[in-house]
């Protein structure tokens, strides 16, 4: 979209010196990263328990042990974003269900230890049954984990983010497959990981897929996704994810093309997540975002009163 | 619970004097945000923000009298404290509650800076402080409440533009006063927050405006995602069984 010219010049509702309505989030790039490291080990977990029950001992192992670590790094990600880092417990000292950012909390406090003693007993050997116990809470919780951080966002007065509320979950979901698809095959040799190499090819195709269905149904509030900052993030995921895809479809049982399509892939995850982002702060920052579909839905309630 | 309290701004009422914007950072101890020049009026505040309770807006319009040749629209905007308020339904930390007066106040030993009643906030009002890490808005004087005194910004407003007292007492005078308004051939005189139908359930601090919200900054037709939150789930809960479902299936078949 970059340099193209805009061929219906944009209305400019009335604003107050053409101030933003909103405020802007003041999240720092943990947050995104979170968002993806987060689907990222809902990704890995699943993948893992699949692997135990059908005795691909290296695959779950091994994705095990990176969930683990993408959920160590997450959780130090939300812990640095906040503006008080040491009041991160004040997090657990209420559960509200209004609160899609206090229900992730609980998510992940219970996702995050059943995954971190899944991965124990795959690589030490010990305790199996509480292993496998933990293997499926983890699994259970996956979906909630993977999904919940779209509601956190579509949750919010920020038009390119509540106004995709029914595809942005998702993007999120496809998201957080594709990347967890890419990272089993960089972490297993390639003889073992078809699973993750189908997972990620899936993966990647939905996220492109339901990026593209998001911006359409967005109409013009899908302008934030397509311009500047986040429009340049938003299509170089793309690139990344297709690319990427193509490379695990064609070379991916050779190591260093599945590597290479590996990091592509998740690469492309990760973009995706800050362009979602950026493209929010971009549409809080414009008042006509605000005041123009506010107004046109003022006008079809009066038109029904009628 | 005491009966529910709030804010009646008359924008009409209003001489720009900034009389609250001064009593309001006296009184909670807000801290300077800077002596700046914006070349917008006489607004160098700007807007509503951390360190920002009250914001007098100037809107400068052309007026009919040739004389004069200009007319200033001039309002004392203010957090709305909100009846569904999105900022204390996504709060995690439980720091923003509603206290016994119907207000919604951020409790500062509970705030950990996550930052999420931010982009919840459909006014825009609540803000993050730096490098303090927490975010501040107007208490709407708690502390004075609790001492059955006035608001420091209605005390303070010479004018009554800024009416302190019981919500419904308040929605009452205001509608009378829209009428006299429109008697006197103000037509454009219309209240802006006043009716529990709407996205917020009614604001708790709610205006008399002399032309569309848009123009004070203020926005059309505010609503409180939360609102939408079942249905949301119920969305993230199908996405979540195609990615269990993907998953799944990307096990089934060949062992390779
Ligand atoms: S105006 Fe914003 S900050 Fe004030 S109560 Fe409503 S949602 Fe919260
Ligand atoms: S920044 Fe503070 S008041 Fe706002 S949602 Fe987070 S904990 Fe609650």
């Amino acid at each position: 979209m970059k340099g193209e010219r805009r061929m219906v010049p944009k209305a400019t509702p009335t604003s107050y010196y053409g101030q933003p309505i909103l405020k802007e989030h003041v999240w720092k790039g943990w947050i995104p990263a979170y968002f993806f490291a987060g689907g990222l080990a809902a990704g890995l977990s699943t993948i893992a328990f699949h692997s135990d029950r059908r005795g691909r001992k290296r695959l779950a192992r091994r994705s095990w042990v990176a969930s683990t670590a993408a959920l160590g790094a997450g959780t130090s990600f939300l812990i640095a974003d906040l503006g008080r880092p040491s009041r991160f417990h004040h997090m657990l000292r209420v559960a509200k269900p209004t609160s899609p950012m206090s229900v992730g909390t609980w998510v992940l406090s219970t996702f995050g230890p059943a995954t971190g003693l899944a991965a124990l007993a795959s690589v030490t050997g010990w305790l199996p049954r509480v292993g496998r116990a933990a293997g499926l809470a983890a699994a259970a919780l996956a979906p909630a984990m993977a999904t919940y951080t779209s509601v956190l966002l579509t949750d919010t007065a920020v038009p390119a983010w509540s106004e995709a509320r029914g595809e942005l979950p998702f993007v999120f979901a496809a998201s957080a497959m594709a990347a967890a698809g890419a990272v089993a095959i960089i972490v297993t040799p390639a003889a073992e990981a078809g699973p993750a190499r189908r997972a990620a090819v899936i993966g990647s195709l939905a996220e492109a897929a339901g990026v593209r269905v998001m911006k359409e149904s967005l109409g013009q509030l899908a302008e934030p996704y397509h311009e500047g900052h986040a429009g340049d993030l938003s299509s170089t995921a793309e690139t990344l994810t297709l690319g990427g895809a193509a490379v695990v479809a064609l070379l991916g049982r050779r190591r260093i093309p599945a590597v290479m399509g590996g990091l592509l892939i998740a690469a492309g995850s990760l973009a995706e997540r800050f362009a979602v982002v950026a493209a929010g702060s971009a549409s809080a920052r414009d008042p006509s975002y605000t005041v123009g579909p506010q107004k046109a839905r003022l006008a079809a309630r009066a038109a029904t009163a009628f | 619970m005491t009966s529910r309290v709030g804010f009646f701004t008359d924008t009409t009422l209003c001489i720009g004097c900034k009389a609250c914007e001064v009593a309001c950072k006296e009184w909670n101890h807000v801290p300077d945000d800077g002596l700046n020049f914006l070349g917008r009026s006489y607004d160098n505040t700007g807007e509503l923000n951390a360190d920002t309770w009250r914001h007098v807006a100037f809107i400068e319009q052309p007026a009919l009298a040739p004389a004069t040749g200009i007319k200033w629209l001039m309002s004392s905007d203010v957090c709305k404290h909100c009846t569904r308020a999105a900022c204390l339904d996504v709060c995690p930390t439980g720091s923003l509650f509603r206290t016994e007066f119907g207000t919604v106040v951020v409790q500062e030993d509970i705030c950990n800076g996550c930052g999420y009643c931010i982009p919840a906030c459909p006014y825009g009002v609540i803000a993050k402080r730096e490098p303090d890490g927490r975010v501040w808005k107007c208490t709407l004087c708690y502390d004075r409440l609790k001492g059955g005194m006035t608001p420091a910004c209605a005390q303070a407003c010479p004018t009554e533009s800024i009416q302190f007292g019981p919500l419904d007492v308040l929605r009452g005078r205001a509608a009378e006063r829209v009428s006299e308004l429109h008697g006197q051939g103000v037509t454009e005189a219309r209240l802006y927050g006043d009716d529990p139908n709407d996205g917020v359930e009614g604001a708790g601090a709610f205006f008399l405006l002399l032309d569309e919200p848009e123009v004070y900054g203020l926005p059309p037709d505010p609503v409180a995602s939360t609102h939408r939150l079942s249905s949301m789930w119920r969305t993230a809960g199908t996405a979540g069984a195609a990615f269990a479902l993907g998953l799944a299936a990307a096990f089934v078949g060949r062992r390779s």
